[in-house]
């Protein structure tokens, strides 16, 4: 299974691969989310959710729910 | 005679627009609203060199000139309509110099309209700091503009920014990409089918319900009819569009713009750590909370008392010093108790914008929302509606319109249905004089009996705005997608400047806003209490010797009672005690009653409407305080306001919808009057059983 933005633990990076536009609204792919930018986890809130997210040098929250239907590629340090 | 430029400022919230907006006018601004909709306004005039001056607008921030909201919505409508006279000759997009890449999908989209396009980078004080550095030369020639460097921060390079607006006719007006790439047989059709309309324009209207220009109307209506496709399929070339644009946007910052990442420092990480912590970020938030209120009771207390005793002594001072007359109690009696009851709130509304303007400034407001979202769930809420119901402490109608950035319509909606619960500046004075009457002075833990109580009216307000909210999120059936965007934006230094202008410009609109109908009450009330009809009112001063003729009243005692005589069968004494009977179980009387009708007005008027009441036919400087605590229950006997009857009129001004200006706003923003006459009845009948019990229990 492929990994989903909503999977990304504390600090990790990836590269967004896919979005399934129904569920994602337009405003957020302005601001950045879009197939091919760069995507850190900066912070999880208490709770676990919302996510405090880096996508393509944009600083945003959004809650898990949203993430889920963002695919990504895991980058592990090398 | 040169005409004025019109300029209309564009940018991504948070990128310094408005520092950049003060920096060009000063104070020579104004904050309105748009003729039909509640969205502000701010306009202002700059001085350019050779004697030109610019009209400027700043308009709201937005993401892209695809609307998501009201606000948004403004920015297209005045692009895209050629005949409002704000139209602009040159549109100023306002960038941040870290956020760049983003800011720069707006400058695409506005360039897409050409309309002369004039691009300021903003914050150029943090490029050392970001390790970021420019080739302006590049950006200009590929971006197809001007750009003017800035730091507002610094106050630099504004003098260039002027030049650059002064000289708009040399700036290009090419688009600086051709998005219509993105689908060329679609668009090539579009442009057959309307060849005399920008394409770009054709584009917004047909994805999006735009309104602009009636005199183009016709036309727009069968742009918005040319469906070719479906909305699946426009939506997926939005997509396409936006993806092309950041590729161009990209390729130009390849070479225009270079990041030595190693260079960078990193306080936003270090803060972030600790202000949305687990535990220290909720401490600290209920910390900024507490000092807050604080702030609002005890600090403003001093200026209050002094502008009460300022106005006691000047109505004392009107009228020994004037003739005596109707205008002279007009005066005396009516506006300037009147006035006093506006005036007494500037220390507390200044305090509450203050503090407000500094947490929206310093970024810190978005830090609250990502800690509050999970919790505010639970309730049915959104972690930004913890804006409205922090504002709210301040005034429900800016509260209201600040839930517009909730995406999920129920979340909204039960934000705004709540939000009035929140203890708003305006039942401040009525807590405050009727605290300071029933409320014994003494100390617990080292806080004051009195401020816990008034901590607690907060208190209760919140916990009742949040309760409801969950029993709202159980009975509404509403189905919307939960989805929630913040940006989380670099933390800042408020500006001083930024911040002054926010609370001198809010309390201005407050007491002008407010003022307005305060006085008009003010001088209605007094009318009312000064006149009326028959026998009783005309006669008074023989009844009442009649009737007081075995005892051996002093002649002050007797026109005591021959004011007070007249005033019960004056106009509004008739009107007070005919509703009574219905306020009676709560412990008031009919002054009471008539002040808390007046307050639907707005419920600020409570303490001017009794300061006016009761000033009528009195003599004695006064200040209200001690006019109130003079008062006696003519039934029980014992002065007016005890402690039963004092906690039942707080807990009925904590929850009674009072406020004619929050219902019509609600109407507004919600599009119907379902839901504020719901807010009315709801909360004014929970109000008066509480209110009820509170007096029946404690008496």
């Amino acid at each position: 299974m492929q990994d989903t933005l909503a999977h990304l633990k504390h600090g990790e990076k990836g590269i967004i691969t896919d979005i399934s536009s129904i569920h994602i609204p337009l405003k957020l792919l302005e601001m950045g989310c879009l197939p091919g930018n760069f995507v850190q986890l900066v912070q999880l809130a208490p709770f676990q959710d919302p996510m405090y997210l880096n996508i393509n040098g944009t600083h945003l929250a959004i809650r898990k729910e949203t993430a889920s239907h963002i695919l990504i590629d895991k980058i592990t340090d090398e | 005679m040169s005409k004025q430029i019109n300029v209309a400022l564009i940018g991504n919230p948070n990128t310094g627009k408005t520092s950049v907006f003060n920096a060009l006018t000063g104070l020579n601004q104004k904050v309105g609203n748009y003729p039909g909709i509640t969205v502000e306004k701010k306009e202002g005039i700059c001085k350019l060199p050779r004697g030109v001056k610019a009209h400027i607008i700043d308009l709201p921030g937005t993401y892209s000139l695809n609307a998501s909201s009201l606000d948004e919505n403004v920015v297209i409508e005045l692009l895209l309509n050629k005949n409002d006279k704000d139209f602009p000759d040159i549109a100023v997009v306002v960038s941040d110099v870290e956020n760049l890449k983003r800011n720069l999908l707006l400058f695409t989209q506005i360039k897409d309209l050409e309309i002369p396009t004039l691009l300021v980078i903003n914050m150029s004080d943090r490029m050392n700091y970001k390790g970021i550095s420019l080739n302006i030369d590049y950006l200009e020639e590929h971006l197809q503009t001007k750009i003017a460097l800035i730091s507002t921060r610094k106050n630099e390079g504004i003098g260039r920014l002027k030049d650059l607006i002064a000289n708009f006719k040399d700036l290009p007006i090419t688009p600086c990409l051709n998005a219509s790439e993105i689908d060329q047989d679609y668009f090539d059709n579009l442009r057959k089918a309307f060849p005399n309309q920008l394409l770009y324009k054709l584009w917004l209207v047909i994805t999006q319900d735009v309104n602009f220009g009636k005199t183009d109307r016709k036309e727009i209506d069968a742009v918005a009819n040319f469906k070719t496709k479906s909305k699946g399929d426009l939506k997926r070339l939005q997509q396409k569009e936006t993806i092309k644009r950041y590729q161009f946007i990209n390729n130009v910052l390849k070479k225009g713009q270079t990041i030595d990442v190693s260079q960078a420092k990193d306080l936003r990480t270090k803060l972030d750590r600790i202000l949305t912590h687990k535990v220290w970020g909720y401490a600290i938030f209920f910390v900024i909370l507490l000092t807050l209120f604080q702030a609002i009771y005890d600090w403003s207390s001093v200026p209050m008392d002094f502008i009460d005793n300022v106005f006691a002594s000047l109505s004392e001072w009107a009228k020994d010093m004037l003739p005596n007359g109707a205008f002279t109690n007009l005066l005396a009696e009516g506006i300037i108790p009147g006035l006093g009851g506006i005036v007494i709130f500037i220390p507390q509304i200044a305090f509450l914008f203050l503090f407000i303007a500094i947490l929206e400034e310093s970024g810190y407001m978005s830090r609250v929302v990502f800690l509050m979202d999970r919790v505010m769930r639970r309730f049915g809420l959104s972690g930004k509606s913890v804006v409205p119901l922090i504002s709210g402490t301040a005034c429900a109608i800016p509260a209201v319109m600040a839930t517009r950035n909730i995406e999920s319509w129920k979340e909204r909606l039960i934000t705004i249905l709540v939000t009035p619960f929140t203890t708003c500046s305006a039942r401040l004075p009525v807590y405050l004089i009727i605290i300071s009457l029933v409320i014994p002075e003494g100390r617990f833990l080292g806080l004051g009996y009195q401020a816990l109580t008034l901590m607690l009216l907060y208190l209760i307000g919140f916990g009742v705005a949040v309760i409801s909210a969950y029993i709202l999120n159980k009975i509404l059936k509403i189905k919307s997608k939960t989805f929630f965007v913040v940006e989380m934006p670099n933390y800042k230094l408020p500006l001083f400047k930024n911040v002054a202008l926010t609370v001198i410009e809010k309390t201005k609109s407050f007491i002008f806003g407010a003022g307005k109908i305060i006085l008009a009450i003010s001088i209605i009330l007094w009318f009312l209490a000064s006149y009326g009809p028959g026998e009783q009112f005309h006669n008074a001063e023989n009844i009442v010797k009649a009737e007081y003729i075995t005892q051996n009243l002093t002649e002050e005692d007797l026109q005591q009672k021959i004011a007070s005589h007249k005033l019960e069968y004056s106009f509004i004494g008739i009107t007070g005690r005919a509703i009574e009977p219905v306020i009676r179980p709560l412990g008031y009387d009919w002054k009471i009653g008539i002040a808390i009708i007046s307050s639907f007005a707005a419920r600020e008027v409570f303490v001017g409407t009794l300061a006016t009441i009761y000033s009528v036919g009195s003599d004695d400087e006064e200040t209200i305080k001690n006019r109130m605590a003079g008062e006696v229950n003519l039934v029980l006997g014992g002065p007016l306001f005890t402690f039963a009857s004092g906690i039942s009129l707080l807990l009925f001004y904590a929850f009674a919808m009072q406020c004619m200006s929050t219902l019509a706003i609600v109407k507004r923003e919600t599009n119907s009057w379902k839901w504020p006459l719901l807010q009315l009845v709801i909360m004014t009948v929970f109000a008066y059983i509480v209110a009820l019990l509170a007096f029946q229990f404690l008496k």
